[in-house]
């Protein structure tokens, strides 16, 4: 009972948020129009939405990376900007799409900062907290000493998300977790996020492109179209859904290949017609 | 005797001082047998398992209550993890050797990457004077305009500063003397020959040599460098042309701005103190002061401009694709360029020790 009550509580709440940005040589851009979202605790949101849609900049919104032209934004029960500062790696984890390594740092120094810079424990114990990390993720203890620029695209990721969860936070956010991986690591790291999401009941928020990855993962799908969340449903509901975005993103040829690959039901009816 | 935690063992509770501090003394008054109890514990994360782990000496102990499945897999995990990252190689004095001999076998190759550089932009010139229409023209006016016209404001003002400083403390001295016009022949001299090309190149090196570092090294990092190569523009042609061949011509420019600041500032100081005035000072100049000493200062800076702008790009070429190479390249040109210009400067001394005085 208690643990469908948390299921109902909101992990981030979005209110009547707009972005606006200057555009080059005067005017300006409006990005999102009093866009609502709410995210609920301990599910697998994936935010999709065409280029320049706005993706990353709601992702960073949420993150108080960025902060909004007007707009609230509740995070875990409080304000964004109250999720920055020490201790932030507890609150929320980030996987950057490049993986964002520090390049001066190995990998188990780069996983291990968060603890190092908050001071209090000892060095053996944040050597071995992040070798946990490392083995959760896959990786093996031998590559603890490696330098990023000595690691392959997979592996970056897996030790971005290694430093992201090292606080275990109870929220992950993910910006294109599968872009530039070959097939075959996108597949594991897939696989790798669907078990750590039920290990550590995490709340995950997903920027992706990736049909695949997402008919494999996600429990609810948000879609950005129009300056707005058009739906936030899951995915047999957003396929039924009539919209042209909709239609356009997922039931195009690559949209029916993915839904073959992972065994979802396309709704019935007639296809989407060309050239909308 | 029974153990029962309490509170929040997690990363971001027990990573404060205080909170571990704590902690270590609780932990310290538990009696090796205690039987455990967590199920009070409010919560616990990886860290705070492994902190349990490694007082329980790396096994469950004999007794343990865990009704929670989750928390009890998460100790699981934990125990499950390898314990030790294998062992960092030891340098031994053989490899502290080798790294000695690497070290030398780098600074020689680094010799003759310059040398091979050097070599480039003369085959680059020969190739812009068969074809001037066909040169980076664009670029070169844009450096122009960023290496020169940009420094116009700094170089007048440490120019102009120096002159009045230099000024006022010859001053002093030569009024002991009653040699109050020599101050004439001491401020051109040293300005014009020594003191205005050698400030402006200094200026120039730390505030122009370190852009094009960074810049060409912003380029491997972003794999543009890469991109050209692949793309058959050739790097020199297009990179350390223009860029030598914009700071040969500023540097000349900068330098005579930066000297004449400087006179400006000793003629305005020596009005003061010695009360010598503009008039004198600028009928004297020429007669003191030979013109070849101008050509030689004009000179000089042209071939100081092409070494920092050489040297710049030697160092950006050389960027690693990380942040911290990045970092070491554009100090190094800094530092190397200073130098080399202080060393071409005393070699210039020597060599044209009988022109102009």
């Amino acid at each position: 009972m208690a643990q469908a009550a948390r299921e109902q509580e909101a992990a981030i709440e979005v209110r009547g948020l707009w972005s606006i940005f200057p555009k080059p040589g005067g005017g300006e851009v409006v990005v999102h129009k009093d866009l609502d979202l709410t995210v609920r605790r301990g599910e697998l949101l994936t935010l999709v939405g065409g280029s320049g849609s706005g993706k990353t900049v709601l992702l960073r919104n949420m993150l108080g990376l960025d902060t909004p032209a007007r707009g609230s934004i509740q995070v875990l029960g409080r304000p964004v900007a109250a999720l920055s500062g020490p201790g932030a790696a507890a609150r929320v984890g980030m996987l950057f799409q490049q993986g964002a390594l520090f390049s001066a740092f190995s990998v188990l120094e780069n996983i291990a900062f968060p603890l190092r810079e908050m001071g209090g424990l000892p060095a053996a114990l944040q050597r071995e907290a992040a070798l946990l990390k490392l083995q959760m993720v896959g990786l093996a203890p031998d590559d603890a000493d490696k330098m990023p620029s000595e690691l392959s695209g997979g592996m970056v990721k897996r030790v971005a998300l290694a430093r992201a969860l090292i606080m275990d936070p109870p929220l992950l956010m993910l910006d294109e977790p599968t872009a530039g991986l070959d097939p075959g690591s996108a597949d594991a790291f897939v696989g790798l996020l669907q078990t750590l999401h039920r290990q550590l009941g995490l709340t995950v928020v997903m920027v992706t492109h990736d049909l695949e990855t997402l008919f494999a993962v996600a429990t609810r799908v948000a879609v950005l179209a129009e300056q707005r969340i058009v739906i936030v449903a899951p995915v047999p509901e957003v396929l039924a859904f009539e919209h042209p975005f909709v239609q356009q993103f997922f039931l195009g040829p690559r949209g029916r290949r993915a839904m073959e690959l992972t065994g979802v039901q396309a709704p019935a009816g007639p296809a989407p017609k060309q050239g909308q | 005797m029974r153990a029962v935690p309490r509170g929040r063992w997690t990363a971001g509770h027990l990573a404060s001082r205080r909170a571990w501090r704590q902690l270590g003394k609780a932990l310290a008054d538990v009696a090796p047998d205690a039987a455990w109890d967590l199920n009070a514990l409010a919560e616990l994360d990886h860290v705070g398992a492994l902190v349990l782990w490694r007082h329980w000496g790396r096994q469950w102990p004999q007794r343990v209550s865990i009704s929670d499945a989750e928390r009890r897999a998460l100790i699981g995990r934990v125990a499950a993890a390898p314990e030790q990252a294998p062992e960092r190689r030891r340098a031994s004095a053989a490899q502290a050797l080798d790294s000695l001999g690497a070290h030398i076998v780098a600074v020689l190759g680094q010799m003759r990457d310059f040398t091979a550089l050097t070599g480039q932009l003369l085959l680059d010139l020969l190739q812009l004077l068969a074809r001037p229409a066909r040169g980076p023209w664009r670029d070169f006016s844009g450096h122009l305009y960023n290496i020169g016209a940009q420094a116009l404001a700094i170089t007048a003002l440490v120019g102009f500063l120096i002159g009045v400083v230099l000024a006022y403390l010859m001053s002093s001295v030569l009024r002991q003397f009653g040699a109050e016009t020599f101050i004439v022949n001491i401020l051109g001299l040293t300005l014009i020959r020594e003191l205005g090309p050698l400030l402006a190149a200094v200026l120039i090196a730390g505030r122009s040599g370190s852009t094009i570092t960074a810049q060409i090294g912003v380029m491997r990092v972003t794999e543009e460098l890469d991109a050209m190569r692949v793309l058959g523009i050739p790097l020199g042609f297009r990179l350390v042309l223009p860029r030598a061949l914009a700071l040969a011509i500023v540097m000349p420019l900068i330098a005579v701005w930066t000297t004449v600041a400087a006179l400006i500032g000793g003629i305005l100081a020596a009005n003061i103190t010695l009360g010598i005035g503009t008039g004198y000072f600028l009928e004297a100049l020429p007669r003191v002061v030979p013109v070849a000493n101008l050509m030689l200062a004009v000179g000089k800076s042209a071939v100081f401009g092409v070494f920092i702008a050489l040297i710049g790009c030697h160092f950006g070429l050389r960027v690693q694709p990380n942040t911290e190479s990045l970092g070491q390249g554009t100090t190094a040109s800094v530092v190397t360029s200073i130098t080399a210009v202080i060393l071409l400067d005393a070699l210039f001394a020597v060599v044209f020790k009988s022109v102009g005085l």
